[in-house]
């Protein structure tokens, strides 16, 4: 072997090596920060946390039980609002609108997707709070549902977009009027695109602390109706993180497990649902 | 086998003749579409100059010429699939039944005027939802199912679906993806059929089985088909336009165009000379 085809085969193989090492590193912070939330939270999730409301300072025990059904009430509101304004205006970027308008509103989704989520918060803390005078779940729901907007439009449009111009043609030649081509060809064929942009949004606004913040603020009891403070697991994370406590630090631990978790459910469920139907396959 | 379908009319009509070929034909043929006088331009670019011709009922007419004579053009025209191109511009006349289509409500007209395409293009469907499809957005009062059957059954495709209909349309071969895609355009019994190229992305036997169906299906609809194979046209059609450069250069019942042609640039063009 020449030496020049040894040191191509050296540089080969230590290229092949650094790429797959890279690849590992990419998989393994994810199992890293699992197995580290498991390590220290899995001790303190037990049934009492899912349906007991936090203890007093002092107090051992209690659990996140209004947190949860906070969570849930805010990712609710968040996707009422952000996913069909998200999903209607892809529709009309993708079908409608003349190529013009469509930059504009493209630049200001990716603009608006771009902006601090803080930002956001204030936004929606002068916006819904100031006027009615009081934090609320409706004002959480709102920031995190402006948070949405931009994330489910773009990645549906583009998903839009991706269905085969053949299709399209195949559906008006048989007297498809626009509307109908669209809502019985074009959306089942991205459906699946579009699922999984609405779970990216759904997953990334989940987690979000800093608009709640100002809007949800957070509460250590149950928040009943849409129009009072509301606790959520971000917001308990940070506060128990902060917090002196011991037992707290391992509630808040606990906390992101949990929150993982029911994201990583949703995403299971969802592909499982996803998995059926017919996929046009790529060209 | 194809021989036996020439049409019993020896029609001679030539359109640097008459302009309109409908006109002199109208007595011997009854004529389903007419195209007179059209210039289409996409854009600045102009793609078809003046031109005419008849679509004879219950006949196929072939249209053949070199890549980009604007064959497509003229087939896309017949049920106004040209208006999906931003800045395409149409003038001059296409009737269908006397009627102008252009002042037609365009879902309506491409309800009565089918098309298949170059490549097959079934929906993300199952077969049985592919056939469907036409029927279910027009709100057809026919019973589905029935009529899903006789419409495989008219593109010589039940044998082979019958006891898969619910599976996907993806998983038929290239030709039997083809000839779903002509199952489902004659599910809403069109008037006339617009086939664009519908064998190029096929193999000779899937070719074969489409070219004897289009002979069938005669009895049907009108057919109308692109093709650039000319022996193809020579085996399925009636009647045969040859297009250059935008323009019918020479249309006539196809044993004549073929044995005898008028314009020496459609016997350059058939001998292969060129093209």
């Amino acid at each position: 072997m020449s030496p020049q085809l040894r040191w191509r085969k050296f540089v080969s193989g230590f290229m092949l090596t650094m790429t797959g090492v890279c690849a590992l590193v990419a998989v393994s912070v994810l199992f890293f920060i699992l197995g580290y939330l498991v390590y220290h939270g899995g001790t303190s999730i037990n049934w009492s946390f899912f349906t007991k409301l936090p203890k007093p300072v002092g107090e051992t025990g209690g659990g996140m039980a209004n947190a949860i059904v906070g969570s849930a009430k805010l990712l609710l509101l968040a996707s009422l609002l952000g996913v069909p304004i998200g999903f209607l205006g892809a529709i009309y970027l993708a079908e409608f609108s003349a190529s013009k308008v469509a930059f504009v509103v493209r630049y200001a989704a990716d603009l608006l997707n771009g902006v601090p989520s803080i930002v956001i918060g204030i936004f929606a803390y002068s916006l819904v709070v100031l006027p009615f005078k009081h934090f609320s779940t409706l004002a959480g729901g709102f920031a995190l549902g402006l948070m949405m907007i931009p994330i489910t439009l773009r990645s549906t449009e583009d998903f839009l977009l991706a269905v085969p111009r053949a299709l399209r043609e195949a559906a008006m030649a048989l007297g498809a009027s626009k509307w109908k081509m669209i809502a019985t060809v074009i959306v089942p064929a991205a459906y699946r695109g579009i699922l999984t942009a609405v779970l990216l949004a759904f997953a990334r606004v989940a987690g979000e602390t800093a608009p709640l913040l100002f809007t949800a603020l957070g509460n250590r009891f149950w928040s009943p109706g849409w129009n009072q403070p509301t606790a959520s697991l971000p917001v308990a994370i940070f506060n128990y993180a902060v917090s002196p406590y011991e037992d707290w630090h391992r509630q808040a631990w606990a906390a992101g497990l949990v929150l993982l978790g029911l994201i990583l459910v949703i995403n299971i469920v969802a592909r499982a649902v996803l998995a059926r139907g017919i996929a046009v396959p790529r060209a | 086998m194809h021989a036996s379908v020439r049409p019993a009319v020896s029609v001679n009509i030539t359109p640097s003749q008459t302009g309109a070929i409908g006109r002199e034909t109208t007595t011997a043929l009854p004529m389903r579409m007419n195209v007179s006088k059209v210039n289409f331009f996409y854009g600045p670019k102009q793609a078809l100059f003046d031109v005419s011709l008849g679509v004879a009922t219950s006949k196929v007419t072939a249209l053949i010429g070199p890549s980009g004579c604007g064959k497509s053009t003229l087939l896309r025209t017949l049920n106004r699939m040209h208006e999906t191109v931003r800045h395409a511009r149409l003038e001059g006349e296409i009737t269908l039944d006397g009627q102008n289509i252009l002042a037609q409500d365009v879902t309506q007209l491409r309800r009565r005027v089918g098309m298949v395409f170059q490549r097959p293009n079934p929906f993300p469907k199952s077969i049985f939802d592919n056939v469907a499809y036409g029927l279910r957005i027009n709100g057809s009062k026919l019973p589905i199912s029935e009529a899903v059957e006789k419409s495989l059954r008219h593109s010589a495709l039940w044998d082979e679906v019958k006891d898969h209909l619910h599976k996907s349309a993806y998983e038929l071969s290239g030709g039997q993806q083809q000839r779903l895609c002509i199952a489902r355009a004659l599910a809403v019994e069109p008037e006339v059929l617009l086939l664009d190229e519908p064998c190029s992305a096929l193999d000779p036997i899937s070719t074969a089985k489409i070219e004897e169906l289009l002979v069938q299906l005669k009895d049907l609809c009108t057919i109308v088909i692109v093709t650039h194979n000319m022996q193809q046209a020579a085996r399925v059609s009636d009647f045969t336009a040859f297009l250059l450069t935008g323009q019918v250069i020479e249309f006539n019942a196809t044993p004549q165009l073929f044995t005898t042609p008028g314009d020496a640039r459609t016997e350059a063009y058939i001998t292969g000379r060129f093209g």
